[in-house]
């Protein structure tokens, strides 16, 4: 089966009476993911599309329709607010897309979600989707393929290049992850690298970082002592600007310089292949898979 | 948002940080007054900019009279302090400074919690520092369930090996920036050095706190200064800015728009990578409209740096016929007139394909196809000028 999500998730989307919860609401219904609830306090009681029922709360959300996934759209200073409602809801999968919220906020939520031992996805991402059976989130369905390669990455759009590589390769896709930019996520490369290693039908897997930080060094790390698949990384910001310095104190956490060629080495010598234009790497997972199957 | 030096010192003063007394001034004159009113020999005058490493960048000097003080501030006012230009400096007392301790609180993004660092050997070297004796630098995570508590600037003192008499200070220092990092969500609270005086106290002698940009709507005190520290940036990033796009100018001559941070990023590359130099970074965003391409492509028709504009879209959200009929607006509404090297794929691609051939132009579907006419085409145009 594919990771987190399938044909069989029950998805509740908080914010679904707003501009983006609505349009996204609307698309993840076309794409045939089972939105099953909205919840908007305040309009509770009312249909959502003609069909689906909105709830003034995430429990009585739950309690009338099952669902077993929420999709966060509410605006930044209500998000941590919405978050830990879903969690403390018992729901074991909260995807939290809302962009801009404050460091502070999304630390109490994901500390909270981790103690309770439920998954956050996000914030600031894109979501998720197993194509052909479900999409939490907001990726555009018409560049996946069903199929065997799992992707995850920091980044939004640059996901969508490389899975419209993959598809137009014929390398179809497990699940694709989007694990958001923030410096405080619920799920990093480690955690998805754990669940594709796991799946049965993914057969290898692309990891798309950026620079800066040192998620991706500790990604290689866990690569080389637990990965037995095949793992391709692309890593975005060869080129890029010398960012905004944050103090010392950013070099000092991460104890790396953060650069496109460090996280390189640090891949190469976990025996990940890293490719250095995005076409390279369905180039690249097609010829691992060749191998496997030699 | 960064905060200058003697904002953060304010800051720090009104909250039990101990800081020197100082004054901020912008010409000699008010300098004269500075050095008479803080009675010392000998000032410290330091470049307000926002840019670090001023200090190795001649941005900090002495003075050991009035005459002296004017003379440092008349060379530091229009001073250019790594790109940035100095308009204020702050005149303090120079301190008898027997160690440089280092305090700092951030955000440990694969710990997933607020981190105190500290060192023993703190000073404008702390990085190299944290580089060759790691050992010399401790970090403290903060529980959540627990936040901070005494006893952890006890712990973090000890690791650091704060002289005894002074640890209980320290501690109090750790506990009252860890109070600020919160109150104003931070993403950085720095002192660096707290000096350690001859004299016995520990004082913060630089000081830095960074407001997350994202927080900005509830930390109202500082919301409204954000929008004239706009000024600080170069003309086309603050016009960028206003127009809610990503905008980071380059030195080379392909314009570069991108839609999404990661793909924008992925295209500089590729560009370098075929052997051209991008002149900028633009991420239009990652769900962007007709009017926000135009005024992207509008940012891009108004620096002569660039030679041709490369667009770059990949169209999930955004659509292509929306992103070509942006660039037919920005040709007859805003008289582009530079070549234009354009990729589409994704949502409504053969309508914005439809609406370019309509007006005599086409688009490439790979990027990476795309990417080489880019560069092709700059080095023709700079082969023939």
């Amino acid at each position: 089966m594919a990771i987190l999500i399938d044909e069989r998730t029950k998805v509740l989307v908080q914010g679904i009476t707003g501009r983006e919860g609505g349009f996204h609401a609307q698309q993840m219904i076309a794409y045939g993911t089972k939105v099953v609830a909205g919840v908007t306090p305040g309009k509770g009681g009312t249909l959502f599309g003609g069909n689906v029922p909105v709830f003034d709360t995430v429990e009585e959300a739950v309690n009338a329709t099952g669902a077993n996934a929420s999709v966060i759209f509410v605006p930044a200073p209500f998000a941590k607010d919405a978050a830990l409602e879903s969690i403390e809801a018992d729901l074991p999968l909260t995807v939290v897309i809302t962009e801009h919220i404050p460091t502070y906020d999304a630390w109490r939520f994901i500390s909270h979600a981790g103690r309770k031992g439920k998954r956050v996805i996000g914030p600031n991402c894109p979501g998720l989707i197993s194509p052909e059976r479900s999409k939490v989130g907001i990726m555009p369905g018409s560049v996946f393929e069903r199929g065997v390669v799992g992707v995850v990455s920091r980044s939004g759009t640059l996901t969508y290049e490389i899975a419209y590589q993959l598809t137009k390769a014929g390398l179809g896709q497990s699940t694709v992850i989007g694990i958001g930019g923030d410096p405080i996520i619920g799920t990093g490369f480690v955690d998805a690298l754990e669940l594709f290693n796991k799946d049965r039908v993914t057969r290898a897997v692309v990891l798309i970082g950026e620079i800066g930080g040192n998620d991706e060094e500790m990604a290689a790390d866990y690569i080389s002592k637990e990965v037995r698949k095949p793992v391709v990384a692309y890593i975005a910001g060869r080129t890029a600007p010398p960012g905004k310095r944050m103090g010392h104190a950013g070099a000092i956490v991460s104890g790396s310089e953060g650069t496109v060629a460090a996280k390189a080495e640090s891949f190469k010598a976990a025996g990940v292949q890293v490719a250095v234009t995005p076409d390279e790497v369905p180039r690249l997972v097609a010829s691992s898979l060749k191998k496997i199957s030699a | 948002m960064k905060l200058f030096e003697h904002e953060v010192k304010e800051i720090f003063r009104a909250n039990g940080i101990a800081v020197p007394p100082g004054r901020v001034v912008s010409d000699p004159a008010g300098a004269v007054v500075a050095y008479e009113w803080l009675h010392v020999p000998s000032v410290v005058i330091k470049s307000q900019v926002l840019v670090g490493g001023r200090g190795k960048a001649g941005g900090i000097r002495f003075a050991a009279s009035a005459g002296e003080a004017a003379e440092v501030t008349r060379n530091l006012m229009g001073f250019n302090v790594k790109g940035e230009i100095v308009k204020s400096v702050l005149v303090e007392p120079r301190l008898d400074i027997s160690k440089e301790l280092y305090l700092g609180i951030t955000w440990d993004r694969s710990a997933r919690a607020p981190v105190i660092i500290a060192s023993a050997s703190g000073g404008i070297n702390i990085e190299d520092v944290a580089h060759e004796s790691p050992e010399a630098i401790k970090k403290i995570h903060i529980d959540p369930d627990l936040g901070f508590e005494p006893f952890v600037g006890r712990e973090l003192a000890a690791k650091v090996g704060i002289p005894r008499e002074h640890s209980q200070k320290f501690a109090e220092i750790t506990g009252h920036m860890y109070a600020l990092f919160v109150r104003y969500d931070a993403e950085l609270v720095e002192s660096n050095p707290l000096a350690l005086t001859g004299d016995g106290k520990l004082i913060a002698a630089d000081a830095r706190l960074n407001i997350l940009d994202d927080a900005l709507f509830r930390q109202k005190e500082f919301g409204a200064k954000a929008s004239d520290r706009l000024s600080e940036l170069p003309l086309l990033e603050r016009k960028a800015k206003q127009l809610g796009v990503q905008y980071v100018e380059l030195d080379g001559s392909v314009g570069i728009i991108g839609n999404g941070a990661g793909l924008t990023m992925a295209t500089l590359d590729l560009v370098k990578y075929y052997g051209g130099e991008p002149a900028n970074f633009l991420d239009a965003g990652g769900g962007s409209s007709e009017e926000s391409f135009l005024r992207a492509l509008g940012v891009l028709a108004e620096n002569p740096k660039v030679k041709l504009i490369f667009v770059n879209i990949l169209a999930g959200i955004t659509r292509c016929d929306d992103v070509a009929r942006a660039i037919v607006k920005a040709k007859t509404e805003l008289g582009l007139n530079k070549p234009l090297v354009i990729r589409l794929a994704g949502t409504n691609e053969s309508e914005g394909r439809k609406i370019l051939s309509e007006n005599g132009m086409s688009a490439y579907s790979a990027m990476e196809e795309a990417a080489k006419e880019a560069v092709r085409v700059a080095r023709a145009g700079e082969a023939s000028t």
